[in-house]
């Protein structure tokens, strides 16, 4: 999932979405968590962790809403614990897996 | 003949840890791109448009991990990355080139899933693809066609010039079990020989077409660089797509 | 630890006697961001001190150009294991800026445009340790390196050289700030490589 060209400039303010948190939230998360739904407490927005805006190039993970850019969602993962910060999120409703 | 694809399931409920997967073959995409074909002892199986996190430890301890879209379903244990080498990365440089058969590879995953298509859906699904976000989407074409799924796919496939196309030959020549997929083009940059419209950008128009429009509700997955995911999602929208149908996945500034 | 990967070698990196314990020598000058880049024009942008008696002072970017400004040459060391020697910079010095305030107040919190915060004691400001910088390597800050003005504390990890900072907060007691409250060091000091809380 990686991409090329782009200068640091543009590389600064660019962002990923939340399916790039699919492989650090589950290390947490008995299940994926990147289609559990969640409500914006800045301004209402309601969606999928998948569609959060995730600076990744920084000392932690920082995910934002996509509609106001408020922080949502922060991970930080030191060499012996992770560390995550929900409060910009009302709840989130976490699907469990479907027997296939 | 194909072997049946181990249907995937998210794992649930159990540690992802990371695997040790080995480098069994190659195939290169484009003088660029690579698909890295790896055999990953206790792979749970995954789903289409699910992907992994790779980790790469030089002998300091220095390390840094890269995430890839799975390419193709789940084949015993075998695993179908395809990565494009990015001038100055740090990653991509060796996994086109260094890493070799053999070789070992630390693997996380599979994650991801709200960005999958499950062959017990109908269909129909409308696939956009942008440079490698085709990656995931073709991990879509072929679950589908070794569940023997009859769901109607379209593929709308952007890329800047021909050379830069992945699995031209399958796209280009579908295997058996392929008809009810669809593949067009978009050429940003320079079009094949006789091509009927100069290089441009995708348009709405690109979009819809019979069988696919807004009003039969498909299965939308769009894969790509933010900027042209961004594009084609709100082109989407706004010829009346519902958006909690439209599913992005966007391929961001990880470095290469 | 993972496996070794065998070939892989990453980034140009080497380790040198003036780095910290567990840093990279750096030749570029990596951009992280925790967000979109803000974009202040300088005829909105302000820089404000606030005391813990509520007492403001502020300046325009015009005051900050007119006040004496220093040359420094600085080593800067990122918590995620990069550094950079002999950086080139120009700002005015926190010891100027704080030179009319009056205050009892042992800590600070930086605020930056976008909503980024950062908390360090007063102390660490003072004594020639800080600038609010807006040149480095002789041309105007880059938005995408804080411009149009960062806080420089070279002493301590990078994350609290504040970019695009907006002004300082004088506190009687310590607000740790955005990335002290996910899990980062209260303090930072990289030559007791104090990266994360309990380190």
């Amino acid at each position: 999932m990686t991409e090329a060209d782009m200068t640091e400039a543009e590389m600064a303010g660019e962002y990923e979405d939340g399916n790039a948190l699919a492989g650090p939230l589950r290390e947490i998360f008995a299940v994926d968590v990147t289609a559990a739904v969640g409500q914006c407490v800045s301004c209402g927005l309601i969606g999928p962790i998948a569609i959060l805006r995730v600076y990744r190039r920084a000392p932690g993970a920082v995910a934002r809403c996509p509609s106001c850019d408020a922080v949502l969602l922060r991970l930080v993962r030191g060499p012996s614990a992770t560390w995550l910060d929900l409060k910009g999120i009302v709840s989130l409703q976490i699907p469990l897996p479907v027997a296939e | 003949m194909a072997r049946a694809a181990v249907p995937g399931r998210l794992s649930a409920g159990r540690r992802l840890e990371w695997h040790v997967g080995q480098l069994a073959d190659y195939r290169d995409e484009t003088p660029t791109a690579r698909t890295l074909v790896l055999d990953v002892p206790d792979w749970p199986g995954h789903l289409a448009g699910q992907h992994v996190d790779v980790r790469l430890t030089a002998p300091d301890g220095y390390s840094t991990e890269r995430s890839y879209s799975l390419a193709a379903p789940a084949d015993d244990g075998r695993l179908q990355l395809t990565v494009q080498r990015v001038p100055d990365g740090e990653v991509s440089p060796y996994l086109t080139g260094v890493f070799s058969a053999g070789n070992p590879l630390e693997i996380r995953g599979p994650v991801g899933g709200w960005f999958v298509w499950r062959p017990a859906e109908p269909g129909p699904v409308l696939l956009v693809a942008g440079g490698s976000g085709i990656v995931p989407l073709m991990a879509m074409i072929r679950t589908r066609r070794a569940a023997n799924s009859q769901a109607r796919f379209r593929l709308v496939y952007s890329v800047r010039t021909p050379g830069d196309l992945y699995y031209a030959t399958e796209l280009g020549h579908p295997p058996p079990g392929d008809d009810g997929v669809d593949v067009s083009y978009v050429f940003t940059r320079a079009t094949p020989e006789d091509w009927p419209v100069p290089p441009r950008r995708i348009q709405v128009d690109d979009l819809h077409a019979e069988g696919f429009s807004a009003h039969v509700q498909p299965a939308c997955f769009v894969c790509g660089p933010t900027a042209f995911v961004e594009v084609v999602a709100n082109m989407l929208v706004g010829l009346g797509y519902d958006p909690s149908r439209v599913k992005t996945e966007r391929f961001g500034p990880t470095g290469g | 630890m993972g496996i070794v990967t065998p070939g892989f070698e990453g980034r140009r990196r080497e380790s040198a006697a003036r780095l910290p314990p567990g840093q990279y020598l750096t030749g570029d000058f990596p951009v992280l961001s925790a967000g979109p880049t803000p974009r202040i024009a300088l005829d909105q942008w302000e820089f404000v001190i606030t005391t813990e008696t509520g007492q403001a002072l502020r300046w325009s970017w015009s005051d900050l150009q007119a006040l004496p400004s220093e040359t420094p040459t600085l080593d800067i060391h990122c918590v995620t294991k990069w550094s950079k020697l002999d950086t080139n910079w120009e700002g005015v010095s926190l010891d100027t800026l704080m030179s009319d305030v009056d205050t009892t107040a042992d800590f600070a919190l930086a605020h930056s445009y976008g909503g980024y915060t950062t908390n360090l004691p007063l102390e660490d400001l003072l004594d020639g340790k800080a600038w609010v910088a807006y040149r480095y390597d002789g041309v105007d800050l880059p938005a995408e390196h804080g411009g149009p003005a960062r806080l420089l504390v070279p002493h301590l990890y990078f994350w609290k050289s504040a970019k695009w900072v907006r002004g300082i907060q004088l506190l009687e007691e310590d607000e740790p700030g955005f990335w002290e409250t996910a899990g980062y060091h209260n303090y930072g000091d990289p030559w007791r490589e104090q990266r994360y809380q309990g380190d």
